[in-house]
């Protein structure tokens, strides 16, 4: 880990954008992806022909990356193609940090793009093509509906064992929509009531409709280049203090405690590497695909001992107006989810350490964490951020 | 087994004549489900054929709501068969509602279309 410390605050996200989010008729993938990668180098005060370094993924196209490079115009000596699924794009983080440290590239760009919500190759299509390419053997014939039902046996788990209520699930997508009420670009901003949630359609026992995240459309991007170029660029720098990933499973039946997730692995490497713990943290960003995911995450990155996320969020502690902000854009449940979500939880983490927040600002905060989760709790990674003040 | 195959062809072909048989490695002792071409908790090539007990306990429970015209609702459990192993699976003989964690639950092979696949009965007793 002492290699890793040394990487502590070299790099920073000096450009970030979002494109495209809620409704995007009309609009690919790779426009939603091509919009938001110019406006997070313009972002940055940098121009396309600066960008030697790309990372992106795609729920879909398995070469993901060749195509960005030919759309954009790009000639990067650095390429990270790496698919996790939703997490994908905060681990891209470490592997930057230690290309830019090399000199390998000076400026990474890391973009997604998805049309899921209005694309005529819809979910059910990827999800039966997905069948083919990309077979499970040992969960298909059982008819699962994944991803929901894979986090629906972990809240069941969880609800088991720790006495966790469905109204303390309700709880989460509660908040999350409290923030994003906040929020002028969330995609939903009515209110939402516990009562709403729990009424609202079961999908797979115990999470209703209201506990899976939105399906939107959608593109983000952001800028990664050295702490030292940083400082002459014209927005605020926000530093890569810790990144680590970990994955123990892919498969739902082949993770060894429905209610532990690697995030307790990358979330305690995560804050090795930056010398801090969770009580350093001002505001956190972490991948609610589903409610249960916020309170596995706040347990295992250590916010509050395991067992107790369920009183936890029903205290209103992750609420606006609580001592602990937690998915102040709304979160995948409320702002935006267009097929992965990670790269969307690290910019609103940027935004808040920049000050741009608006009413969702968490006034003061120095200190941000952003958590990516990647398919059915199979892969995890988690960032943590800090202004030029936590160098 | 021949070695003209590899584990996953050779589980479901005896699944298809009705045979449900786990892996036990021979280096570390340990069941290993799903099959694998080398242990993968020591890393050993040597893994032997068994037929499991057949008994389990229900370890996670869903009900995947569906309207009717899609099959309707059906039960999505993982189990823990005795030996060690979890796996997904249905407990065929409840409704899917009626499932509960800690259930025991024994295994049988429904062999259809000529395509074998395991499932579970609820054995008397109910939740543990």
């Amino acid at each position: 880990m002492s290699t890793l410390r040394g990487l502590r605050g070299s790099a920073a996200i000096v450009g970030v954008a979002t494109f495209g989010n809620g409704l995007s008729p009309g609009f690919t993938d790779m426009e939603l992806l091509a919009r938001s990668a110019h406006a997070a180098v313009e972002d940055a005060g940098l121009r396309m022909s600066d960008i030697d370094g790309l990372c992106t993924a795609s729920g879909g196209a398995s070469m993901w990356p060749l195509p960005v490079i030919e759309y954009l115009g790009l000639n990067p000596r650095y390429i990270d193609g790496t698919m996790l699924g939703g997490s994908s794009f905060i681990a891209h983080l470490l592997p930057a940090m230690q290309a830019i440290r090399s000199g390998q590239c000076s400026a990474v760009l890391v973009c997604y793009g998805s049309a899921q919500r209005t694309s005529t190759v819809g979910r059910r299509e990827m999800g039966q093509l997905r069948r083919f390419v990309d077979p499970q053997p040992y969960e298909y014939p059982y008819e699962p509906m994944l991803p929901a039902s894979a986090y629906a046996l972990a809240a069941s788990r969880h609800m088991h064992e720790f006495g966790t209520t469905r109204e303390q699930l309700a709880d989460v997508a509660v908040a999350a929509r409290a923030w994003a009420r906040l929020n002028p670009d969330a995609f939903m901003r009515a209110p939402l009531t516990r009562e709403d949630v729990l009424k609202s359609r079961m999908v797979s026992e115990p999470l209703s409709v209201r506990d899976c995240c939105l399906v939107t459309d959608g593109g983000g991007a952001y800028v990664l280049v050295s702490a030292e170029r940083a400082k002459s660029l014209p927005k605020k720098p926000v530093y890569v203090l810790g990144n680590a990933t970990a994955v123990w499973n892919r498969q739902i039946s082949s993770m060894r405690d429905l209610t532990a997730t690697s995030a307790k692995q990358s979330g305690a490497d995560a804050f090795a590497m930056a010398g801090m713990k969770p009580s350093d943290i001002d505001v956190l960003e972490l991948y609610d695909a589903f409610t249960i995911n916020t309170i596995l995450f706040l347990e295992d990155l250590g916010f509050c001992p395991k067992g107790e996320g369920g009183p936890f969020v029903e205290s209103g502690m992750i609420a606006p107006g609580g001592k602990l902000p937690v998915n102040t854009n709304g979160g995948g449940l409320s702002c935006t989810h267009p097929g992965m979500y990670g790269i969307f939880a690290l910019i609103e983490a940027v935004r808040q350490l920049r000050g741009e927040g608006g009413d969702r600002q968490v006034i003061g905060a120095m200190t941000a964490l952003a958590h990516g989760n990647g398919s059915t709790l199979s892969s995890q990674s988690t960032a943590i951020l800090g202004t030029a003040e936590t160098l | 087994m021949t070695e003209s195959q590899g584990v996953e062809a050779f589980h479901q072909l005896e699944l298809n004549t009705g045979r449900f048989l786990i892996q036990r490695c021979t280096g570390c002792g340990k069941h290993v489900y799903y099959p694998r071409e080398a242990c993968p908790h020591c890393d050993s090539t040597s893994l032997d054929w068994i037929s499991p007990k057949g008994g389990g306990t229900v370890y996670a429970v869903t009900t995947v709501r569906r309207k009717p015209a899609e099959g309707g609702d059906i039960n999505v459990s993982l189990v823990d068969l005795d030996e060690g192993v979890r796996l997904m699976g249905r407990i065929d003989n409840l409704a899917p509602g009626a499932v509960s964690i800690g259930q025991r639950v024994n295994a049988r092979v429904q062999v259809k279309d000529g395509k074998g696949l395991v499932l579970f009965d609820a054995v008397d007793g109910g939740a543990l």
